[in-house]
């Protein structure tokens, strides 16, 4: 497993204490999981995706993760709408491996945009995983 | 005792280096409120011989230790097993291994296994199938929570009268503590299952039908599935004798979305009604929410091919409660026989005993009918089959039992509607002349 | 450097069954028909399944060559944890195949079944008398099937009671089968935490147990081989508030003749007869798991029940608070009849003496490796003891990596990552039928190992070498899953 300076952790982006990824594009948000979810994890082999149109909670488990002998809940980090989820992800759940911020999971259009910002940066995503 | 090798010596040594003084002293921080008192009370110990002599008085106080033919089936077939389905289970290495967690040194029972899963689902007509089920009525127990899984909010199976009574009652069982309804659908005068009415119910999950069913009726599945699944509904097909799928169609082939059952038929000896073998197939697309052990071809590190347990995240140990089942050791040795016995047939042979089935047992019903018994049921069958008979049967069947044969199996302590009715079997291994005996004492 | 059994043998290849064979060839000693042909409707005629049509040596040599792939009891010492990889006496094998037992049908009247009735009546007074409670039922076909059994009927019992009871708790060290058995009855699964010495703090379960709580699920011993030292504390905790207590018997064969299971307050248990009781695992079943209740959950046990009458041994198949059938006929009978054929052969001194010699291997074991590898808990253990890889990872060995490398030497590993609450888990149980002289070498090539991962770390990384197959890509049989030929 990577070390914490090892991690790929870009800078532009949120991240959620359950170590999903926001990105907001125009009026949705992208999310997906961070280097350290994936790193974690290990090899994931399935990926349960919710289906377009359902709306979530903030910090409520929208799908799951699995690698070989581990099942991940997946949090959707803002309140709001799946509009669109990653359907390539079912045939090729590896991707969440090879690049975790190029390949997203779902796109959410939120009800409360505010929640976004009280997302962690970076540096407070770093401080917290040095606990 | 030979199973404790042991010396008074080694014990002392063992103690010795633990820092205990003896082998009660193990045990000296257990609370003294919860320990057993004095000795336990049962007998032995039994030497070898006294033990061989003590079952075979059992054995033979049994019908079975003398009989010459049972002429039932009802969920337990008695087919010959063949002696080196007997022997290869038999071995050792198969035998006393455990569940194969470390693949590397458990190669013989995983490809065993896959070899199983392929089989049963080119038997049943399914996509996939698993590693094995408790037992028949377990495994549709398991079908229909899968058809409630799949269908999420639904809360209604539906299940035929013509599903053997102690499967229905295991389902019962098994749905009991859950927020679920169990529809059960009547019988038409052919004795196949009438499945008008079923869309007026609106949370409909799934539907189950046994065939051959417990009155030995071929069920129309293909009519059943397309009907069931114009309702958004899931179809499980359900059989306690697997044999009559050499002859007729196969439930997957034909639409049912989840094929179980019981496959004791395939190598495994009656033994009272187990161990016997929950068989479970279904469709690939519903791969994920199946009960039960799964083996899966991979490659190993020099890209070798191998097998190992596989989709465990669906199972107990990882998904805890939300597991698909609570289903942890199966019927694994089972499973490998009937993959011995399966192999040992093939398809010319699977074909060839289900012929020999179908008409020893159309031998004998037509010969019942034409001693004046006339049929419960219409509908075609294949090694069974209920009929009624006019007048009191009970002493030609009493004579027939002083000769070693049981003739049928009343069917009032089922089916109280049914009179005077009674359930044949007739399988490869009840010759003519027992059949000819029968039938003789039923003209008398 | 102590090497195991483990050597290079002579593995033959072996295709799939289907890869070979030839249309026509049969294996099976077909009867001729003595009866006429019968015309079969053609709607119904299906084309029979695909399967490959092989000669009797084709299989027979099939089936040894897969067999000889195996590693079971018979081959080697198997200390798996929690599973009790004990010998499996062949003449239980014989007993299970005793003509009139064996082609027994499940549906003759009982005067036509006294044998095997008996027999079954006997096996349930015997495991009443073991384990210290009142009545039993045979049926539930694992252990598994036995806790589901006990959920069922503890569900059927509040519902008698007009009580709403929907949360049951159970400990972190418990098996994977029990929130699952739970969950199927609806119960949510609350999680109680061990103490630091690895045991139930009976503080910690009066802090949880409520009103609407169905009660507790112990394994005693628990998943660590430690006994729950407050087991009664802890069951007097649950019954003040209305709550039951189930004992997970897994780990059985640690105190038979020593623990009496109702003086526990434990008020169902159910038993592995393919552990305590010496009947084959089988690669994963047929087990048993026989369900042993206080008088007052009796009622509840599944039917049809076995009685003694004045006529012999009958069935009892109405029983109004019963929960119902949970097999098609009366469980794994042929598994029942090895274990009965256990039980007599060992008596009731053997039997005690055996959870004593489990106890003291698994002590043994304990004390011998204390150096070698680190102790997840130390106290006095039972019948198995917990390791870890907490030692080894510095030289970035893993349990996984030490266990692989245990079967170049000829041994099964231990159970590895379980339980969950030891990072890095070696669970290892020795059970009673290994002896001294085998013990002594296991124990020194688990040394040899530990040093191995001090300086040759990538030959336990790289480890199997010598099995037919080397370690499996399981991320790939999980990711494009082919379970079908």
């Amino acid at each position: 497993m990577k070390e914490i300076d090892e991690l790929n952790l870009p800078g532009d982006i949120y991240y959620s204490k359950e170590h999903e990824w926001a990105a907001k594009e125009g009026d949705i948000i992208r999310i997906g999981i961070s280097d350290y979810a994936q790193d974690q994890l290990g090899d994931i082999v399935f990926v349960e995706l919710p289906e377009t149109g359902s709306s979530f909670e903030r910090d409520e488990e929208f799908g799951t993760l699995e690698s070989v002998k581990a099942v991940s809940e997946i949090y959707l980090p803002v309140s709001g709408e799946i509009v669109a989820v990653n359907s390539e992800l079912e045939d090729a759940p590896e991707l969440l491996n090879e690049d975790p911020y190029a390949n997203w999971i779902v796109e959410v259009r939120p009800t409360d945009i505010d929640q976004y910002d009280e997302l962690l940066s970076k540096d407070d995503y770093v401080a917290m995983l040095k606990g | 005792m030979r199973y404790l090798p042991h010396t008074e010596e080694e014990i002392g040594e063992m103690l010795a280096a633990t820092g205990r003084r003896s082998l009660d002293d193990l045990f000296a921080h257990l609370p003294d409120d919860v320990r057993y008192e004095g000795d336990i009370d049962i007998p032995g110990p039994l030497s070898e011989w006294e033990l061989t002599d003590h079952l075979q008085d059992l054995g033979q106080s049994m019908f079975t230790g003398s009989s010459r033919a049972v002429l039932i089936g009802a969920g337990s077939y008695d087919h010959h097993q063949p002696e080196i389905v007997r022997s290869l289970s038999g071995r050792a290495e198969f035998l006393t291994s455990y569940t194969p967690y470390q693949p590397e040194m458990a190669q013989g029972t995983l490809q065993g296994i896959f070899e199983f899963q392929t089989l049963t689902a080119r038997l049943l007509g399914t996509e996939v199938a698993n590693a094995s089920m408790y037992d028949g009525a377990s495994a549709l127990a398991e079908a229909l929570l899968m058809t409630l899984r799949i269908g999420k909010k639904k809360r209604t199976v539906a299940i035929s009268s013509a599903v053997h009574p102690h499967y229905r009652e295991v389902v019962r069982t098994y749905l009991a503590p859950g927020p679920f309804e169990i529809v059960e659908l009547s019988l038409g005068e052919d004795g196949r299952t009438n499945l008008s009415g079923l869309d007026e119910i609106d949370d409909l999950a799934g539907v189950a039908l046994q065939s051959p069913n417990f009155f030995g009726v071929i069920e129309d599945h293909a009519a059943g599935a397309e009907l069931v699944h114009g309702l958004g509904a899931l179809y499980v097909a359900c059989f306690s004798e697997p044999l009559s799928f050499g002859l007729f169609k196969s439930p997957g082939s034909v639409g049912a979305d989840i094929v179980c059952g019981e496959g004791q038929s395939f190598g495994m000896k009656q033994s009272f009604g187990g161990a016997g073998l929950g068989m479970f197939g279904c469709k690939q697309q519903f791969v994920r929410s199946m009960p039960g052990r799964v083996v899966g071809q991979t490659v190993d590190m020099e890209g070798k091919r191998g097998f190992v347990l596989t989709l465990s995240t669906r199972e107990q140990h990882i998904r805890r409660e939300k597991a698909t089942s609570n289903i942890c050791s199966n019927q694994g040795l089972c499973a490998m026989t009937a993959a011995i016995q399966m192999a040992t047939l093939g398809r010319t042979g699977l074909r060839q005993l289900a012929k020999l089935n179908y008409d020893k047992a159309a031998y004998l019903r037509k010969g019942l009918l034409a001693a004046g018994a006339r049929p419960l049921f219409s509908g075609p069958v294949f090694n069974e089959f209920a009929v009624i008979f006019a007048d009191d049967f009970e002493p030609a069947r009493e004579r027939l039992l002083g000769k070693g044969i049981v003739a049928g199996l009343p069917l009032a302590p089922f089916y109280p509607d049914v009179g005077n009715a009674f359930l044949f079997c007739a399988t490869e291994t009840v010759s003519k002349t027992i059949i000819d005996e029968v039938l003789e004492e039923v003209r008398r | 450097m102590t090497h195991g059994p483990g050597t290079n043998g002579l593995i033959l290849e072996e295709p799939l069954l289907w890869e070979k064979g030839k249309p026509g060839r049969m294996a099976y000693s077909m009867p001729p028909s003595d009866v006429p042909e019968e015309t079969v409707d053609e709607e119904l005629l299906g084309e029979g399944p695909d399967f490959p049509d092989l000669g009797e040596l084709d299989v027979v040599r099939h089936y040894t060559r897969l067999s000889q792939w195996n590693f079971g009891i018979d081959t080697g010492m198997y200390p798996l944890g929690s599973c009790t990889m004990k010998y499996n006496p062949k003449i239980n094998e014989k007993m299970a195949a005793t003509p009139g037992l064996a082609s027994a049908h499940p549906l003759l009247e009982p005067e036509f079944s006294q044998g095997i009735l008996k027999l079954h009546y006997e096996l349930q007074e015997y495991l009443a008398r073991i384990t210290g409670m009142d009545a039993v039922s045979l049926q539930p076909s694992a252990g598994a099937q036995g806790e589901l059994t006990a959920m069922l009927m503890f569900a059927a019992y509040f519902r008698k009671k007009n009580e709403k009871r929907t949360k049951i708790l159970i400990p972190d060290t418990a098996h994977g089968t029990n929130p699952a058995s739970a969950a199927l009855c609806g119960f949510t699964s609350i999680p109680l935490a061990s103490g630091e010495k690895g045991i139930l703090d009976p503080a910690a379960v009066k802090e949880l147990m409520d009103d609407e709580t169905v009660g507790i699920m112990v394994t005693n011993p628990n998943t660590l081989g430690l006994f729950e030292e407050h087991i009664r504390e802890i069951t007097d905790i649950v019954h003040e508030r209305g709550g039951l207590v189930y004992g997970d018997g897994a780990n059985m064969n640690a105190i038979m003749g020593i623990v009496d299971i109702k003086r526990c307050g434990i008020d169902a248990v159910h038993l592995n007869l393919h552990k305590t009781f010496s009947t084959p695992h089988g690669g994963g079943g047929p087990g048993s798991g026989p369900i042993c209740v206080t008088a007052e959950l009796a009622p509840y046990l599944p039917v049809p029940r076995v009685a003694a009458s004045d006529n012999g041994y009958i069935l009892e198949t109405e029983s109004e608070d019963s929960i119902g059938r949970v097999h098609g006929f009366f469980g794994n009978v042929s598994v029942l009849i090895r274990a009965y054929s256990y039980i007599l052969s060992m008596g009731p001194a053997n039997l005690k003496k055996a959870s004593q010699l489990a106890v003291l291997n698994g002590a043994y074991v304990k004390a011998r490796l204390l150096d070698t590898f680190a102790l997840a808990y130390d106290r006095p253990c039972m019948h198995e003891c917990v390791f870890s890889d907490a030692r080894q990872q510095p030289f970035k060995v893993t349990t996984l990596d030490m266990a692989k490398r245990l079967i170049d030497h000829g041994y099964h590993p231990p159970t590895i990552y379980f339980p969950l609450v030891v990072s890095g888990a070696i669970m290892v149980e020795p059970t009673e039928t290994e002896c001294k002289d085998d013990l002594d070498t296991f124990i020194e090539v688990c040394k040899t190992i530990a040093q191995e991962a001090t300086k040759e770390g990538e030959r336990l990384r790289e480890a199997p070498s010598i099995t037919k197959v080397r370690r499996l890509d399981e991320t790939q049989a999980a990711r494009k899953p082919c379970l079908t030929g």
